[in-house]
């Protein structure tokens, strides 16, 4: 069980200790500027790293190796200069935001609008671009899903196999390697796009998966919030079956896989695309705990009137206990669950819009 | 010699120096600048070394809008000020 998480704002990291049953706020990093996304410390004792999105001064990285006490900036991803006539037209080449951050066997990926994925071999003080899926054919036809530019906001990594890893683009479907980011092929058939042509609909070089987790103990298994509904994996993400049991609504941002259950996953629901706020003004998690044929609508400590609360791709978490969790919103309101979202006790009520939360 | 100088707001990122170079153009300006703290051209120019987009520079007044190629002409005695935009507040 885990007694720390972060909480990466629109105005600082906030590093959250848990003492006894409650979580509370013990530290603050980079007060007042934007924060995208943190990768926590591996194995408790590694870098800390945080992204920040400056509004006039670019993307910059941080990392910490005494928990967040000190920072150093560390050179941030670059895209290589672009080519003179470069054919992608409309599509930025240069680096916007790091949307998320993963590692596993001793190597670092950082996923980022415009969509390009980045690789670091030496703990983060350098990055270089993954060609092989910068240079596939198929990104000429990204786009972006509430960005101006196509990014990357999932990668999942194979908890045994290190070179196997699952990244979620919006919109640019889901790509999957299984050779450390030497080749890739697309990983989101299944998956529905209704914002596009009929024809199109099944195209998975365009789908908008917003969040995609992936079961720690049982690899093949996978969950995707996506632009249009909820969808589940269970062959290593070749292919994706619609789940259509969840009640009211199935839009939302988040997902949040339980680590040792296939069957279990959260979700944080919104009334729709076009409305995109709790339904009746009433917040709830989502729960399913038999592979998505039956969900469970989980309010008690949530506000239930005049609430109108959105939680963002990274604004639900778990942790490896699979009963701990954390749901932050963009209006700045943070809950954590000891009893795996039965019930919900407010943390805090003030903090800035909520970008990320993660444990460790 | 051309001055170029740079928003206060920067200074709690990294320093930021204030320059007198002998500059024809608003990128040797900034050149001259980075060669004294290199970690500043990543907080005024992108990846692609270009102008960020919520930064503008001002020559003697008036503001640039080329952000690629910054080659605007700077005279003898001219003075630069990089700000940051408010767009990007």
């Amino acid at each position: 069980m885990q007694d720390r998480a972060w909480v990466a704002t629109r105005k600082g990291l906030f590093e959250l200790r848990r003492r006894g049953a409650q979580w509370a706020i013990e530290r603050t990093s980079f007060l007042g500027e934007p924060v995208s996304m943190l990768l926590p410390p591996q194995d408790g004792s590694g870098r800390l790293f945080a992204a920040l999105n400056l509004g006039h001064f670019g993307v910059k990285l941080h990392g910490s190796d005494d928990a967040g006490q000190t920072w150093q900036e560390l050179a941030a991803p670059a895209y290589p200069p672009q080519p003179e006539g470069e054919p992608v037209a409309g599509v930025a080449w240069k680096l916007v935001q790091i949307w998320s951050m993963a590692a596993a066997g001793g190597v670092l990926w950082a996923g980022t609008l415009p969509g390009g994925l980045f690789r670091s071999g030496d703990n983060g003080s350098s990055w270089q671009l993954v060609e092989s899926l910068w240079n596939q054919p198929g990104r000429a036809h990204w786009f972006g899903g509430g960005y101006d530019v196509p990014g990357i906001h999932s990668i999942c990594v194979h908890p045994q196999r290190a070179d196997e890893l699952v990244v979620g683009i919006s919109c640019g479907g889901a790509w999957a390697s299984r050779d450390g980011g030497a080749s890739w092929s697309l990983s989101s058939h299944g998956m529905r796009a209704a914002y596009m042509p009929p024809d199109q609909a099944g195209d998975p070089n365009i789908q908008d998966p917003h969040l995609i987790a992936r079961c720690q103990a049982a690899p093949d298994v996978f969950w995707c919030q996506h632009h249009n509904g909820i969808f589940r994996s269970t062959d290593n993400a070749q292919s994706w079956h619609e789940i259509t049991s969840a009640p009211d609504t199935s839009f939302g941002f988040a997902v949040a896989a339980h680590p040792n259950d296939p069957q279990t996953a959260w979700f944080a629901p919104a009334v729709a695309d076009e409305r995109r706020v709790p339904v009746d003004g009433a917040l709830a998690v989502h729960r399913t705990r038999d592979g998505g044929r039956s969900f469970e609508s989980l309010r008690s400590g949530l506000p239930q009137r005049d609430c109108y609360d959105l939680v963002y791709r990274h604004g639900l978490a778990v942790d490896a206990d699979g009963k701990t969790l954390l749901l932050g919103s963009t209006t700045g309101n943070l809950w954590a669950s000891a009893d795996a979202g039965d019930s919900w006790n407010q943390v805090a009520a003030n903090l800035p819009p909520i970008a990320a939360l993660r444990f460790g | 010699m051309a001055r170029i100088v740079f928003t206060q707001q920067l200074r709690r990122f990294t320093e930021t120096p204030q320059v007198d170079a002998p500059a024809a153009t608003l990128r040797a300006a900034l050149e001259a600048a980075f060669a004294l703290n290199p970690r500043l051209r990543g907080y005024v120019l992108d990846d692609q070394d270009h102008m960020r987009a919520n930064v503008v520079a001002f020559i003697d007044g008036r503001r640039c809008s080329d952000r690629v190629r910054l080659d605007d002409a700077l005279k003898v005695d001219s003075e630069v000020h990089v700000m940051q935009a408010l767009s990007g507040g």
